[in-house]
């Protein structure tokens, strides 16, 4: 009996602590929809082509460090490039315009990342086992990987560093003004395309962090794009605009996608995970379509 | 008093062009191209694909070109049309081929009403998730119960031979011609449902649903009925697709690129327009084609395969940017445009 409940939290713990890879993700997807009200779908194609840039620079030879530094400055280039090719053209479009135009962005990186490194499945070393740590088995008993506790910490320092940002910062406060009202802010003189390149930006780097949890556990291939996908039920469940949403939704995604998994997922042939967080995410829209922290949708006539 | 004169004129004038169209396309179709085309190669890589992914074009065009909404699980229902003909045809003695394409499509319209139903709440990429949520569970629906696929382990079944009338219809030739006698046909009706009240009730709700339904246009309808006909038309060209140019059923060829493929046909073809449909679905399937041959005639092969459909994702891309920013009525609007500019050209002088 208390194997059960240890292997039940094993379980638990393991499929909340891969939540936060979701979460991650997610995160930068929150980060643009809140300064700019655009659905960015090129998130999860960004993940992607961030990690295979970096794992390609290694590859060429950089060492750890000034690979993941040129990455960022190539996700900067990304940032700007985005900013100035796709979003400024589109400035006042509707909702769904963007999100198409967005769509189009993913299939550019996805397309630019694969012409410039080619296609093969790489390994992504960091230097974290993807293997239970020792200390906690013998503790307390139960099975949790070193790189799930990592991606936890990594994930909490990114959340706080970004409410740190957004709360007591110039520059937050001049992210969140624009997220209220675009036209008010640029008239009392905050420069708006340079926000947007900021958060672009650091969507960008989000996403080399999330590319390369991602692509240590399960290598740096094309398949990250429909993990990626997985963000967009994360980010139903919590709220599109909400950081602390964002993370909780990729918690319970994370936990519930695991557990149904091992519960039932023996009796249906396995697999549920491909298809679990949507029908959550479904169930969420018919009972609270804003989310957990969302705001509540207010549509004007 | 005037302009609906005038409407209604120009309606007509509008209809009679239609059917002199439609009679040139019909003789082309049927009795020029078989005339003209030789290679098998024609009809079963590009005419057959070109035709079924048409018709699924204009099934995902009727939900978000015309009523608006977002979706992204159109290969799911192709899916569920494809393997419902199959099971029919299987397991139903003596059920003709147009019946149960006909039933298949309808089995694919009772599911897209129900994954319709979030529509109900929700709009944009809320939407657009939960009819992902339809993709990957009718897709894994097929996959895990193998009632569906008749038990069988290999994963792959070889699809029926149409039969009709006692007639095997097995050469690349009569399968083109099938397929293009069920596209002709629900193409005409979707022309009309687009033109009557029926489209204007999409519209309607596409443009503004609140002016909509204070006008009386029930949203609950209008929005299911839509899901409705464009599952139905998803899960019969589903059928027609695993039939006559997959020769075989498999759900993983009805994935989720198939369903981006498909959005992509919609939004650079033109939203709203059904003749968008083809034109969008020719230039997705035919500018991969176009890329290969320049990549082994003028590269002779120096450029690698992988890298060649790299590049088409990432033209692909640009065009849906490019399209969004300057011509977001896709295709369709540049040969309106075309057409005009000739016409005019010739009236002038």
């Amino acid at each position: 009996m208390g194997n059960e409940i240890l292997f039940f939290f094993e379980v638990l713990v393991g499929g909340l602590l891969a939540g936060t890879m979701y979460s991650l993700v997610a995160l930068g997807f929150v980060l643009i929809y809140k300064a700019s009200a655009t659905f960015n779908f090129a998130q999860g194609a960004m993940v992607f082509f961030a990690v295979l840039s970096f794992v390609g620079f290694m590859e060429l030879g950089l060492p750890f460090f000034v690979a993941f530094i040129v990455t960022i400055g190539l996700m900067i280039l990304v940032g700007l490039a985005t900013e100035r090719l796709v979003l400024r053209p589109l400035v006042n479009q509707s909702e769904d315009t963007l999100l198409m135009a967005t769509i189009g962005l993913g299939y550019v990186l996805e397309g630019l990342a694969q012409a410039a490194w080619g296609v093969e499945v790489r390994r992504l070393d960091l230097g974290i086992p993807d293997f239970p740590i020792m200390w906690i088995v013998d503790n307390v008993g139960i099975f949790i990987s070193a790189l799930d506790v990592t991606a936890g910490i990594v994930a909490a320092v990114m959340v706080i560093a970004l409410a740190l940002l957004f709360t007591y910062t110039k520059i937050g406060l001049g992210l969140r003004a624009v997220a209220d009202d675009p036209g008010a802010a640029s008239s009392i003189g905050i420069p708006l395309s340079q926000i947007m390149l900021l958060v672009w930006s650091s969507a960008g780097v989000v996403a080399l962090v999330a590319g390369c949890l991602w692509g240590a556990r399960a290598g740096v291939q094309f398949a990250l794009v429909d993990l990626a996908l997985k963000a967009l039920p994360v980010l139903i469940i919590g709220g599109f605009s909400s950081i602390p949403g964002a993370i909780i939704a990729g918690l319970i995604v994370g936990a519930v996608e695991k557990l149904l998994e091992v519960y039932i997922g023996p009796f249906f042939g396995g697999a549920i995970e491909g298809w679990a967080p949507y029908v959550l995410a479904v169930f969420f829209l018919l009972a609270r379509p804003e989310g957990l922290f969302g705001e509540k949708i207010i549509r004007r006539v | 008093m005037d302009s609906q004169a005038q409407i209604t004129a120009s309606a007509k004038s509008l209809k009679k062009n239609d059917y002199i169209n439609l009679f040139f396309l019909m003789v082309f179709g049927f009795i020029v191209t078989p005339m003209i085309v030789t290679s098998d190669y024609w009809y079963t890589s590009i005419l057959i694909p070109w035709l079924c992914l048409s018709l699924a074009t204009i099934g995902q065009q009727i939900v978000m070109g015309y009523t608006g909404q977002l979706s992204l699980g159109a290969a799911g229902f192709m899916a569920a049309g494809a393997f419902a003909c199959y099971n029919l045809i299987l397991r139903v003695e003596g059920l003709p081929f147009f019946g149960a394409l006909i039933i298949s499509g309808l089995i694919a319209a009772a599911i897209g009403i129900v994954f319709g139903l979030p529509s109900l709440r929700v709009r944009g990429l809320y939407l657009m998730v939960a009819t992902l949520a339809s993709q990957f569970f009718i897709i894994w629906v097929i996959d895990k119960f193998g009632w569906f696929k008749n038990y069988d382990s290999s994963g792959i079944i070889t699809a029926q031979d149409i039969v009709i009338f006692d007639r095997a219809y097995t050469s690349p030739m009569d399968m083109y011609l099938v397929v293009l006698f069920v596209v002709v046909i629900l193409t005409i009706l979707a022309m009309n449902m687009a033109r009557g009240s029926t489209g204007r009730n999409w519209m309607a709700v596409r443009d503004m649903d609140v002016a909509a339904e204070s006008m009386g246009v029930s949203l609950l309808k209008t929005k299911l009925q839509a899901f409705a006909i464009s599952s139905f038309y998803c899960g019969v060209a589903g059928a027609l697709f695993a039939f006559t140019y997959l020769k075989s059923l498999e759900p993983v060829a009805f994935d989720i690129k198939l369903s981006f493929k498909i959005l992509f046909m919609v939004i650079l073809g033109g939203l709203g327009t059904i003749n968008g449909a083809f034109i969008g679905a020719a230039f997705i399937l035919l500018f991969p084609v176009l890329l290969n041959t320049i990549g082994n005639n003028v590269f002779h092969g120096a450029i690698d395969a992988t890298i060649i459909s790299a590049l088409e994702q990432v033209v692909f891309g640009v065009l849906m940017i490019v399209f969004m920013i300057y011509e977001p009525l896709g295709m369709a609007k540049l040969w309106e445009n075309l057409k005009t500019r000739i016409k005019s050209r010739f009236s002038k002088d």
